[in-house]
């Protein structure tokens, strides 16, 4: 991989992902807990095989302990967090501001998203920020982290050590095709994205090639989604109402006809996670599901993909 | 505008008369409105209630009307849009910290409220704003509510 560079966090991620392994990262949701302990209790599971675990931001637009909050208690752990960091619920000043308190808590990575609508959470009455896009809260996380300063001008030192990323939702490319978002991201200031799930590779292959096209492997790392399926009927779930996530039917067929769905589940993620890791252009692998980080660590665990890194 | 939504708030009396014949005139017609169909006559009563609140209190189309708790003056004109009372930054001369030249909205709240007969209805608290309702009718939602109080606030 050439996407070589001066390193921009103190973080593992980064630096796995600059060594050129095949990374593997999770996801967490902050618990409905005033307490350290069940954030642990969720994700702790990770630690050691997971290289860095994201962190939602009160996903859905319920609202959960803060993602900042959560983050610093992972990091402290010894656990790498990725904030996920949506524009919903904070304008600038908040964001800017939050951005240097993550840097400074030992959050070195952070997603950068719009969010989910408030509409569709539990308190829909709920003022949705969205002072800036997430295009603008990558180019002030760029501006602090490379320049020293904030919009304004003032200047922050030292600065933040923040490696920066973005969401991806991979599509069957029409001829033609060009990832002006993408393209975008990479112009604000992303350093990896992290895609929605990838089950179907032919696709994925398609979709990379375009990308290929456009040079964007070598200028930012993508990490792949996939995760374990729980069930037959939760991937039809998926396949209706998640954007951009099409699970292909045989692999419904094989969770249908399995005796035990959820291990099939994880046994496909296991296989998805090799063939993703021999796949030229695609720097790692993101594992979501909801709730369900122990499956996420038997993945990593079985894949054998750490044992073969500590082996070269 | 800023004279007439004044000019306004030092008529509240006369503004909470008209009120209280129009509203339950509204009410009465609930029965037609919710034949004809809600959505359907939201679009012109929202450009109706607009032009004329929006002319007399400078209305910001909240979608939860509390003019006759506030003494005729609109607390979304606040900068700090606030509904339940000043903030601590009311000049000596009872005008806006944000906007010098603008009389505190409160300051007037209170003159209006003194004027009306049900004014004192302004210690009530009132709930934070419900920002999905933003832009729609509070004429109709009013009616809703009289008329068929189980099924409140719609629509999201």
């Amino acid at each position: 991989m050439s996407v070589v560079g001066m390193h921009r966090s103190a973080g593992r991620l980064e630096a796995g992902l600059r060594a050129g392994h095949f990374v593997m990262t999770a996801e967490t949701s902050p618990p409905d807990a005033g307490t350290a302990g069940p954030v642990l209790e969720r994700a702790g599971c990770l630690k050691g095989l997971a290289d860095a675990v994201n962190v939602t931001d009160s996903a859905g637009a319920r609202p959960h302990m803060s993602a900042l909050a959560a983050s610093a208690i992972l990091a402290q752990h010894g656990i790498e967090p990725v904030l996920q960091f949506t524009v919903r619920d904070r304008n600038r000043m908040a964001l800017q501001s939050d951005l240097l308190g993550a840097s400074a808590l030992g959050v070195p990575n952070i997603l950068c998203l719009h969010g989910d609508d408030v509409k569709k959470g539990d308190q829909p009455e709920t003022k949705p920020v969205y002072d800036v896009d997430s295009r603008e809260l990558m180019r002030t996380a760029r501006r602090l982290r490379d320049e020293g300063s904030f919009p304004s001008g003032r200047v922050v030192d030292p600065r933040p050590g923040l490696f920066i990323g973005a969401a991806d939702a991979p599509i069957d490319p029409k001829p033609g095709w060009k990832p002006d978002g993408l393209l975008a991201k990479i112009d604000s200031g992303a350093d990896f994205v992290q895609t929605q799930f990838a089950f179907d590779l032919p696709l994925l292959r398609r979709y990379l090639a375009a990308l290929a096209d456009h040079g964007i492997p070598d200028r930012l790392f993508i990490l792949v989604g996939i995760g374990p399926l729980a069930s037959a009927k939760s991937a039809r779930w998926m396949n209706e109402h998640l954007f951009g996530v099409h699970v292909p039917a045989p692999l419904i067929a094989r969770l249908e006809g399995a005796q035990d769905q959820r291990a099939e589940g994880r046994r496909i993620c296991v296989e998805l996670l090799q063939e993703l890791a021999e796949i030229k252009g695609v720097a790692g692998a993101h594992l979501m599901a909801p709730k369900q980080e122990q499956a996420c660590a038997e993945a990593i665990a079985e894949s054998g993909l750490l044992k073969r890194r500590r082996a070269a | 505008m800023y004279a007439v939504r004044l000019w306004s708030i030092r008529h509240a009396r006369l503004m909470e008369r008209i009120y209280r014949l129009f509203e339950p005139t509204l009410v009465a017609l609930g029965p037609v409105l919710a034949r004809i169909g809600y959505a359907r006559v939201e679009g012109p009563v929202v450009a109706v209630e607009r032009r004329l609140k929006g002319l007399l209190f400078d209305c910001q189309m909240c979608g939860q009307c509390v003019l006759s708790s506030t003494g005729m003056s609109c607390p979304m004109n606040c900068p700090k849009n606030l509904r339940n009372g000043p903030c601590g930054g009311v000049r000596a001369d009872g005008n806006c910290e944000v906007k010098p030249e603008m009389k505190c909205v409160w300051v007037a709240a209170w003159e209006g409220a003194q004027r009306m007969s049900a004014g004192m209805v302004i210690v009530d608290r009132q709930k934070p704003v419900d920002h999905s309702l933003k832009g729609t009718s509070s004429w109709l939602r009013v009616v809703r509510e009289k008329t068929a109080p189980a099924k409140a606030a719609q629509p999201r």
